[in-house]
């Protein structure tokens, strides 16, 4: 063998290696950290509606429109090992047809580098908040929670879920708007 | 004058060497280069398929061939997945999915989860980069997806790793050429 190419190569295996321990090193650091953060959400407007589920399948289903305020300050969930936050707030609750229903109605990307504290008020959902069938009428158990995905640069994906969480009841009956 | 010249002398002495190592070897020699080569391609099978046991997907490691989950994936990253019947499915996941007549992974974000008493769950993802959810990308007349359509949950993400897998799917010379020299240098490399 070429003594250029047999140098190349052992260069080549060596770096990998290297590199390869370094990265596993740059994992295990952040492996086993806690990652949550307390979070304040409150509610200022709920409105409830029949409509035929135009995002999918073809029923009418009840629509709830809610209108919210996040307030949470993630700074400690940050660190070197961190490429970006992806925040997402969930509506979870239950209903006679469905033992687990959830649903996100807004998401955010924070990246490394953007202001980890989080105040916003009179957020409006991103996202239809369609149930499958007719389960959001009079329902009083209807949970929001913040959750977020740990995007590393490299290692594990954890999803954790904010500390705080807020009920929201819907209204008995349709197209009355409830302001808190 | 006698010219004591050895057979061989003559022949070339750079890369054509390793032709000269194969031609020296004998027989015995030869089925050890071969069964060192089967070693470490069954090896390789091995942990592949230890894997596939360990995490309960079909395929535990994927490549992503798409930037609909930019900014947190980009193509060429590479993700762990795990599959255990156990965890179910919520919302804010990554899964890996395939939709039903098409081979290829797809990877994006569950946005909404219906889960009946039984245990039934259906469905529905949507990348973080799209602006739409994934209906456009199920089957006709399909609104959700089950449990059965999963190869895997998101668990971990190295990124870069897969660009070699990336580039062998788009240059299918290149993957061949690999191959190629990656075979020759096992199998005719002298254990010295």
């Amino acid at each position: 063998m070429n003594t250029l190419l047999s140098r190349a190569n052992s260069l080549f295996a060596f770096t990998l290696s290297v590199m390869a321990a370094l990265t596993l090193g740059c994992i295990l650091t952040t492996a086993f950290k806690d990652r949550s953060a307390p979070v304040s959400l409150k509610v200022s407007r709920v409105l409830l509606k029949k409509v035929e589920d135009f995002t999918g399948p073809r029923k009418r289903s009840d629509l709830g429109f809610i209108t919210f305020h996040i307030s949470a300050d993630l700074e400690k969930t940050f660190d070197w090992n961190v490429k970006q936050l992806f925040l997402y707030l969930s509506a979870e609750y239950s209903t006679k047809s469905n033992a687990v229903n959830q649903v996100v109605l807004w998401d955010k990307i924070l990246l490394r580098g953007e202001n980890p504290k989080l105040d916003l008020k009179d957020v409006k959902s991103k996202y239809f908040f369609f149930d499958d069938g007719h389960g959001l009428k009079g329902n009083r158990n209807v949970t929001l929670t913040l959750s977020w995905q740990v995007i590393p640069i490299a290692g594990i994906l954890p999803l954790v879920t904010g500390s705080g969480r807020v009920s929201v009841p819907f209204p008995d009956s349709y197209e009355i708007a409830t302001a808190f | 004058m006698v010219r004591a010249g050895v057979v061989g002398t003559h022949l070339p002495t750079s890369s054509l060497d390793i032709f000269g190592d194969l031609r020296k070897m004998n027989k015995r020699q030869l089925y050890y280069q071969v069964l060192n080569f089967a070693m470490i391609v069954s090896s390789a099978l091995m942990i592949w398929k230890g894997l596939i046991v360990l995490t309960g997907s079909e395929s535990p490691i994927v490549v992503v061939l798409s930037g609909s989950m930019e900014p947190a994936f980009h193509r060429g990253d590479l993700l762990f997945l795990t599959n255990f019947r156990e965890d179910p499915i919520r919302a804010g996941e990554i899964v890996v999915f395939k939709v039903e007549g098409r081979d290829i992974p797809i990877v994006h974000r569950v946005i909404k989860v219906h889960e009946k008493d039984n245990g039934d769950i259906k469905f529905l993802t949507k990348g973080d980069n799209n602006e739409v959810d994934d209906r456009g990308l199920y089957k006709e007349g399909q609104n959700w997806l089950e449990k059965k359509d999963v190869v895997g949950r998101a668990r971990g993400f190295l990124p870069y790793v897969g660009m070699v897998t990336i580039i062998m799917n788009d240059y299918p010379k290149f993957k061949y050429a690999l191959l190629a020299v990656m075979g020759a240098y096992v199998l005719l490399k002298r254990e010295s």
